[in-house]
């Protein structure tokens, strides 16, 4: 599949050429097929959700995306070229970040602090220079911190900018959680259940600051979540698993009216 | 020198004293905001450039002389500076309250009829786009923060930076007459202001009724300020902390009014959440802040001291005893003995030092609270650690001063002596009238209201009834005139009297009495989550929402014991021991502004809630035990829900009237 024409969605945003593609992916553990046989493509500026039931291997799917697991069979494509077996760091310098499902923030610094961890792939300083805080290591700290500010700014967490994250509510960690990930300036953003756990107006807040990041930083998000409602809200294309299959693909109405999806989520009679 | 208004000559206005202190003061600060982190400041050279250029592009706008301009958003310098370009075109700025919801909104404007608004971010503009069918004179959005906007319908947007930049561009362009540049046509205009003409106009938060629009002069607002900066001897060395709404009478004469006077700095907090920390940060030398704000930090700070170690109770407690005895005699000027003195400094080292500098209160050299009355043991606890903090009692239509407190006769219990160049008058009823240089022009298009407030001769009415001590000539005030009423035994009845001293339990948030004409008092209590949910955690009792922690039979009991301790205390008062309560409950939701339960301020609105809660307080008259309730709540994007409840109805004890024994 190529780079198909760029177009502008109905709320002006636009959605430019392929920037990702996965090809026939499947992923084994042992005897258990975890992924089976799964293309799909996701593209520049766009927000494309992986949805599915419990089980279904999503998370599986972004551990791929991201080289934390490495697919036995396809290949992945990245910015037009084929990805070679890469660790997560590495991965990381192309400018792809995550966020987890289950929050790993460093729990005894504070929001500052934690924000300043996700510049580490812009930091050309070594371990001396930073000892000694001199010429282009304190420069560097400046401009990370001016980074680092202007995304509490954006994710309006300027009162616990300097409070342990270990002491604040969940919902304010998965916030710092994403000010890490954006703090990398990725290219492309994986966002792990960004919404688990959460009440509806964390939802909501959450739901607004991933379409503001989209929209001014035109960062390019993947997303898994277990809340349809906020998936066929925010999304512009979804893929739906279900048992380690592609069952769908395509806009939230299309997906919605898919009767494989509907039979995945609602089960199906057994007569 | 003076001009035949009262004014100094040249000084009428608030550009032609940014002149002034543009010159005077030009390289001190005149505004500090957080930004990213790090606080910005623009001297008032600075501000001077900046009003220009804005003026320069408002002008080129359109903006006419006489306009009015609305100005919304949380406290920002740029908006002051809005205010002050406004006033250089000739034009009037109207500051609304920033969390007005779009309704509310919508009559202001519409009410004032502004062509222009300049309002803070997103936020506001969405809630200005909602209501733009409804106001058809508004022409213009100017707006601070672009953060959100970039695809919003420009037609009728327009970034602040860019209006100054075309100002500054176009500052010498021909006008269409070619006899003219824009800036000599804004130099005119600046000119051309007088101290009779309007310096701003404030909406009133209306506890009954609509808001009023209240028009005020340069007179009203210069000459007050230049008297109360006079009498607390503000300096140009100070700061403020500008985090009370713009909207509101007070920021404009301590932000606006005082700061221009003496040239002092306004700082303003990063967002409305940090206030506390930003508030530490600059250690203002000028504070104002509502009773409820001390009253909370009284609060946080208890509810820190029970968590600190045994040895910092110890510490904290001895000394807050000893502080307690002579902090506040040492604050007034009066002798205490040497030893006292010793101790008390040795407690500033180890105690109140620490904790002053913690709350972001070591500088405040005058610190001023209103609006309601403050618990006495609040307010001695803030005097005993040496903070200069005293009392006023104003309103909108007096540019805030009636009295105040001079220093060295601070009391809790009274509200200071009549401010400089006020005249005060208490009538037959027992109203308050004052007479002052402050004093309105008129309400805005409301000429009736005007009729009923103002006199001839100029004294306003200020709907609260009070006396004078003949001992020392401060003014006390009992409650609000039209809230004062009889009980069906003729006996007084004074709902804000009773209400405060529940209030002044931490664990009550607010409070409602009823009893006007009826033959028994009984009051709605709202408990303080924060106070109550503390107390809950450490005896172990598990709560999932407001309402089921407010209706625990616990809660119960503990507000039961208040609710008694305050009729004994009502009953030592002859003339109101009638107003002791007899019955009251539990509110199931807390009461809120944006269910029209409170203003804009926090104060009741006690015939809303009467109306709303009407099987409520029929059920406390009748007997009933116990009476399920369902009520609308409105959420912050404006949607509306219900909750129910069944909300206990408790009997407390009332006491025989005792009064203080007058002889032995």
């Amino acid at each position: 599949m190529s780079a198909a024409e760029s177009y502008v969605t109905a709320d002006g945003r636009t959605i430019g050429a392929t920037v990702m593609e996965m090809r026939n992916i499947t992923l084994r553990f042992g005897g258990v097929v975890a992924i089976k046989d799964i293309s799909f493509d996701i593209r520049e500026g766009e927000i494309r959700a992986i949805i599915g039931p419990n089980g279904a291997g999503k998370s599986s799917m972004l551990n791929v995306i991201n080289g934390f697991y490495h697919p036995q069979e396809g290949e992945i494509w990245f910015k037009g070229e084929k990805r070679a077996p890469m660790r997560p760091h590495e991965i990381a310098h192309q400018g792809i970040a995550r966020t987890f499902q289950n929050i790993a923030l460093f729990k005894g610094m504070s929001t500052l602090d934690n924000i300043m961890t996700g510049r580490f792939t812009h930091m050309k300083s070594n371990l001396l220079m930073q000892a000694f805080w001199k010429g282009p290591a304190e420069r560097e700290e400046v401009e990370n911190r001016e980074i680092a500010e202007k995304i509490i700014d954006f994710l309006e967490i300027q009162h616990i900018r300097k409070t342990p994250v270990g002491r604040l509510p969940y919902g304010l960690q998965k916030r710092v959680e994403l000010g890490r990930a954006l703090a990398a300036e990725p290219r492309l953003l994986l966002l792990d259940e960004p919404m688990a756990g959460m009440n509806v107006e964390e939802k909501e807040d959450m739901s607004r600051f991933i379409l503001d990041v989209n929209d001014e930083f035109g960062t390019t998000i993947a997303l898994i979540e277990h809340d349809m409602g906020v998936v066929m809200d925010i999304s512009d294309r979804v893929v739906v698993m279900d048992y380690g299959r592609k069952i769908g693909d395509g806009t939230p109405d299309e997906v919605r009216n898919n009767q494989d999806v509907i039979d995945a989520y609602l089960g199906v009679p057994h007569d | 020198m003076t001009t035949g208004a009262g004014l100094v000559e040249g000084l009428e206005t608030f550009p032609k004293i940014l002149a002034r202190n543009a010159e005077r003061f030009g390289s001190r600060p005149a505004y500090r905001e957080k930004a990213f982190g790090i606080w910005q400041s623009w001297t008032w050279a600075d501000a001077a450039r900046e009003v220009n250029a804005l003026a320069l592009g408002l002008l080129d706008m359109g903006l006419a002389k006489g306009d009015h301009v609305a100005i919304v958003g949380n406290n920002r310098p740029q908006l002051y500076m809005a205010m002050v370009a406004v006033q250089s075109c000739g034009a009037v700025p109207v500051p609304v309250y920033q969390d007005a919801v779009a309704e509310e909104m919508a009559y202001v404007l519409d009410h004032c009829g502004a062509r222009f608004a300049v309002v803070e971010d997103q936020e506001q503009v969405d809630k200005l786009l909602e209501i733009t069918a409804k106001l058809p004179g508004l022409e213009e959005i100017i707006y601070l923060d672009p953060r959100g906007l970039r695809k919003y319908d420009h037609s009728k947007l327009h970034p602040m930076a860019e209006v100054e930049a075309r100002g500054r561009e176009r500052a010498d362009d021909m006008q269409a007459d070619h006899a003219r540049t824009l800036q000599s046509r804004l130099d005119d205009r600046t000119a051309a202001g007088t101290a009779t003409d309007t310096c701003v106009m404030l909406y009133t938060s209306g506890t009954t009724g609509r808001p009023k629009g209240v028009v005020l002069s340069n007179l009203n607002i210069i000459s007050t300020a230049q008297a109360s900066s006079e009498f607390d001897h503000l300096k140009a060395s100070d700061s403020v902390l500008a985090y009370l709404p713009m909207a509101w009478v007070g920021d404009f004469i301590f932000s606006m009014g005082q700061s221009y006077w003496t040239g002092f700095c306004v700082c303003c907090p990063e967002s409305p959440e940090t206030m506390q920390t930003d508030l530490r940060e600059i250690g203002p030398s000028y504070f104002f802040a509502p009773p409820r704000f001390f009253e909370g930090l009284l609060t946080s700070v208890m509810i820190r001291m029970e968590d600190a170690s045994k040895l910092k109770q110890k510490l904290f407690h001895h000394y807050m005893k000893i502080a307690r005895d002579v902090g506040p005699r040492i604050l007034d000027g009066e002798s205490v003995g040497l030893i006292d003195r010793l101790r008390y400094a040795l407690g500033g080292l180890l105690v109140y030092g620490p904790l002053k500098n913690t709350l972001g209160l070591s500088r405040v050299r005058v610190g001023y609270t209103a609006g309601e009355a403050i618990g006495p043991e609040i307010f001695d606890f803030y005097r005993a650690l040496g903070i200069n903090l005293k009392q006023l009692y104003g309103q909108t239509e007096a540019s805030v001063f009636i009295t105040q407190q001079p220093d060295g006769q601070v009391r809790a219990d009274t509200v200071g002596v009549p401010s400089p160049g006020v005249e005060l008058r208490i009538d037959d009823t027992g109203e308050v009238f004052y007479r002052s240089p402050g004093v309105f022009v008129e309400y805005y298009k409301n000429p009736d209201s005007t009729a009923d407030t103002k006199d001839a001769e100029g004294w306003v009415a200020t709907g609260d009834a009070g006396f004078i001590e003949e001992a020392t000539g401060h003014l006390r005030i009992i409650d609000r005139a039209k809230d004062v009423g009889k009980m069906a035994s003729g006996a007084l009845f004074a709902p804000k009297y009773v209400e405060n001293k529940l209030k002044f339990y931490p664990n009550i948030l607010e409070a409602v009495v009823f009893g006007d004409g009826r033959d028994s008092c009984t009051a709605f209590i709202n408990i303080d989550l924060t106070a109550v949910g503390n107390w809950a955690e450490r005896n172990n009792i598990a709560y999932a929402s407001y309402q089921e922690l407010a209706g625990h039979p616990q809660v119960y009991a503990m507000i039961q014991d208040h609710v008694e301790e305050v009729n004994r205390s009502v009953a030592e008062d002859e003339m109101l021991s009638g107003c002791q309560i007899s019955r009251f409950l539990i509110l199931h939701k807390e009461l809120d502004a944006d269910d029209g339960e409170l203003t804009r301020t926090r104060k009741v609105r006690r015939r809303i809630i009467e109306e709303k809660f009407a099987d409520l307080l029929t059920a406390l008259y009748d007997g009933s035990q116990e009476i399920f309730t369902t009520t609308e709540v409105t959420y912050e994007d404006g949607r509306k829900g219900a909750i129910s409840a069944t909300l206990e109805i408790r009997d407390a004890a009332t006491v025989p009237a005792t009064p203080r024994e007058v002889a032995a």
